[in-house]
């Protein structure tokens, strides 16, 4: 095969591969349900969509896991979701900074003029709970945390959010005046079996936790209210209501007082401990048999690949045109190299989570944030190998072309862009590798992706759902590095291949 | 016509033309001759424009184009002997027909066969590159020739049998040549008019017999001599 029809064959599957992709996220208007990343999140936006599309006024489009408040109450702000799960609590600390507020009605008439409603509150409270082991609770006495006081020899373990919160275990230790023998730091989900094994007497626990639902446990009232209330509500746009005022009133109808923390807890434990999905888990609330909720996981892992190629694809492509002009114009100006390769170099020290959740007011939640984002990181390596491809350049042959009459594109396509080529080919290959990785990220602003999948295993302690995202987008940082060492013959020039391979 | 008049040139601290004067006639073949370091170089490069002089002035009539032979030929590795010859006149937008005839001509010249042309740098022998290195700096028919070391990294025996073919094709072509060689020998075949320097400075200029019979300096006769075989050796071998 020639170079050009090789280059031609290349061209055309990767434009094959586009348009699928194009084709594959082709969307009509529906309501979009949001969700935050973790189990009760999602199956609580399960639950909307799957009512949604019961009532039939419109489909429901499913924008589950968008990480926490800050990336879901943006969509919301944004108009790229209607409705998402939240707590009154979250909303009167997080959203309109007004701790004080309690009440869902005054809430609402805060909500009012920025465009949202509230719903009429589901019915459980999920807020911060200690448990203790039942046994222990009834040989000591304890009901309620003020009785904790009496008892300052038990052990405690805290997870590291609700050492560290105000409204966690520093508040919570001056209100009720409360000292423990050992208090000890550990990751949420290992804090039950500690405490049912017997090494701790006290843990931290959110009040659904589908472990509640199994071990047996007691937990200790608030009995001097420290705790916010955290009842969950369903946030909405108020368009929603006034759109779909059917869909609304479904909501309101099935979903009002319905759930209470015990139905919550039970849910939550079908999905984190059952292995059930969050639509099954939504399905068998809602009374129906989940034979049409059932996962497709072959046809859900192709739409993901295709999601995720478009990620790599575009964010590689758009880095590509934008670093080798900017990594060329730091090879001609001295100067100005600097600057640039540190302001791209800063744009790398910036956490991708971060510079993912930025994108949010600018871009709202999505594709196209995620695209931008993951373009803006895919640049260093680029720009980097090219300023350095080019400058490097031995300079008798660099000097030649001047004497030879090569000037300005002529110079660089003819003569130095070719002789780079190995280098600057090293450096885009780095960067698309790099972003199969970094684009699992984008499906915490929604962004689709092989991320959904890490990010659902993440929310349910799943390590089979984690590695059923982990593996693929492994396969494809591999299949991809082996396109690129493809795209190599067809890219750098015959002789330098020779050069690099033989010695002399 | 081609003049340097009182020119210096400084990098960093270091001089490396000190009051440089001089003038190489139309058709004439000039020889910078002296040891590394001494500036032949930095005199081609200002010729070339590749440098601007420090003090003084340099003037070449008429300014372009000019053909330039360096140590190695700096062709570039990812373009065949062809595309390497062809690319000034690529760059001066030349017919693909005119380019062929004039590789085929300039092939025949300097004594390539032309399936070498087809070849990458790195296929081809030293004195093949130089060959083509050559080519290149003529593709365009130039009035000034500019060689630095051309021969500099070959063996000896291609190297005395590229010497006799640049004289040949130097007295069929007509041009204006300046040759920069550390090597006494390549001065006396290739050269008609000689300039000797030393650390920056011009230290004589004349032909090879001036400088031997009417030193004017008593390096001029310690750089011959070390380059001389000793009398001894020229006897012993009936050289």
């Amino acid at each position: 095969m020639t170079r050009r029809t090789t280059l031609a064959a290349v061209g055309s599957a990767l434009l094959a591969l586009l348009i699928c992709a194009a084709a594959a996220r082709a969307e009509s208007p529906r309501i979009r349900v949001g969700s935050k990343s973790f189990t009760e999140s999602y199956i609580l936006g399960e639950i909307v969509a799957q009512i949604v599309d019961e009532t039939g006024e419109a489909r429901a489009e499913r924008r589950l896991g968008l990480g926490g408040t800050g990336i879901v109450y943006g969509a919301l702000a944004s108009g790229d979701i209607d409705v998402y799960p939240e707590y009154t609590g979250t909303i009167a600390q997080a959203i309109l900074k007004e701790p004080a507020l309690t009440s869902v009605e005054a809430m609402r008439g805060r909500l009012g003029p920025r465009g949202f409603t509230l719903g009429v509150p589901l019915g459980f409270d999920n807020t911060y709970a200690l448990a203790v082991r039942r046994d222990a609770a009834a040989r000591l006495g304890l009901r309620a945390i003020s009785d904790l006081a009496r008892h300052p020899g038990l052990r405690a373990a805290f997870d590291a959010g609700f050492l560290e919160r105000a409204d966690g275990w520093p508040g919570l230790q001056r209100h009720y005046g409360l000292r423990f023998a050992e208090v000890r730091t550990m990751e949420h989900a290992l804090t039950y079996p500690a405490l049912v094994s017997g090494r701790v007497d006290v843990i931290d626990v959110f009040s659904t936790d589908g472990q509640l639902a199994r071990l047996d446990l007691a937990l200790l009232t608030d009995d001097r209210r420290f705790f916010p209330d955290y009842t969950a509500v369903l946030l909405a746009r108020r368009s929603l209501a006034e759109r779909f005022p059917r869909t609304w009133a479904a909501l309101e109808r099935r979903l009002g007082g319905r759930i209470d923390t015990a139905t919550m807890a039970r849910l939550n434990a079908l999905a984190d401990l059952e292995r059930r999905s969050f639509a099954e888990a939504a399905a068998t609330f809602l009374g129906r048999a989940s034979a049409d909720t059932a996962r497709r996981p072959a046809r859900e892992l192709a739409t993901l690949t295709l999601e995720h190629l478009w990620l790599v694809a575009v964010s590689t492509t758009v880095a590509v045109l934008l670093g080798l002009p900017l990594g060329i114009l730091a090879a001609r100006r001295r100067r100005l190299a600097q600057a640039e390769l540190m302001g791209v170099g800063v744009i790398q020290t910036i956490p991708a989570l971060a510079l993912l959740s930025f994108m949010i007011p600018l871009f709202g939640i999505g594709q196209v944030p995620a695209l931008v984002a993951l373009s803006l990181y895919a640049l260093l390596p680029i720009v980097r190998t090219t300023h350095a491809g080019i400058s490097t350049l031995d300079p008798r042959l660099v000097e030649m072309t001047t004497v030879l009459g090569l000037r300005g594109w002529r110079r660089l396509a003819w003569v130095e862009l070719p002789l780079a080529s190995v280098t600057i080919m090293a450096g885009i290959k780095t960067s698309a590798v790099l972003t199969v990785g970094t684009a699992t990220l984008a499906a915490f602003i929604g962004g689709g992706g092989y991320g959904t999948l890490i990010v659902t295993g993440l929310a349910l302690n799943d390590v089979g759902t984690i590695l059923a995202g982990a593996i693929p987008a492994a396969v494809m940082a591999l299949v991809i590095h082996g396109l690129f060492e493809a795209l190599d013959r067809v890219v750098v020039p015959r002789a330098l291949r020779a050069a690099a391979s033989a010695p002399g | 016509m081609i003049a340097l008049r009182n020119v210096t040139k400084r990098f960093g601290g270091r001089v490396a033309l000190d009051d440089v004067s001089l003038t190489v006639e139309p058709g004439a073949t000039h020889v910078l001759l002296g040891s590394s370091g001494a500036g032949k170089s930095t005199i081609l490069r200002l010729i070339l424009g590749l440098l601007r002089p420090d003090g003084g002035e340099v003037r070449v009539e008429p300014t372009a184009p000019m053909g330039y032979v360096v140590q190695e030929g700096a062709l570039y590795p990812h373009l065949p002997a062809a595309r390497n010859v062809a690319l000034p006149a690529r760059a001066a937008n030349w017919s693909a027909e005119r380019q062929a005839a004039r590789l085929d001509a300039l092939a025949a010249l300097v004594g390539l066969e032309p399936e070498l042309m087809a070849r990458y740098p790195h296929q081809l022998s030293g004195g093949q590159r130089q060959r083509v290195s050559l080519m290149r700096a003529l593709m365009l028919d130039p009035p000034v020739l500019l060689l630095d070391e051309p021969l500099g990294a070959l063996d000896p025996i291609t190297r005395a049998s590229l010497q006799t073919q640049l004289v040949r094709v130097f007295g069929e072509l007509r041009k204006t040549v300046i040759v920069v060689t550390h090597d006494v020998r390549e001065a006396f075949v290739l050269g008609s008019v000689i300039t000797l320097l030393s650390q920056g400075r011009v230290v004589q200029q004349g032909t090879l017999a001036d400088l031997a019979q009417r030193p004017a300096d008593p390096f001029v006769s310690e750089f011959l001599r070390a380059q001389a075989p000793p009398p001894e050796m020229a006897r012993e071998l009936r050289l």
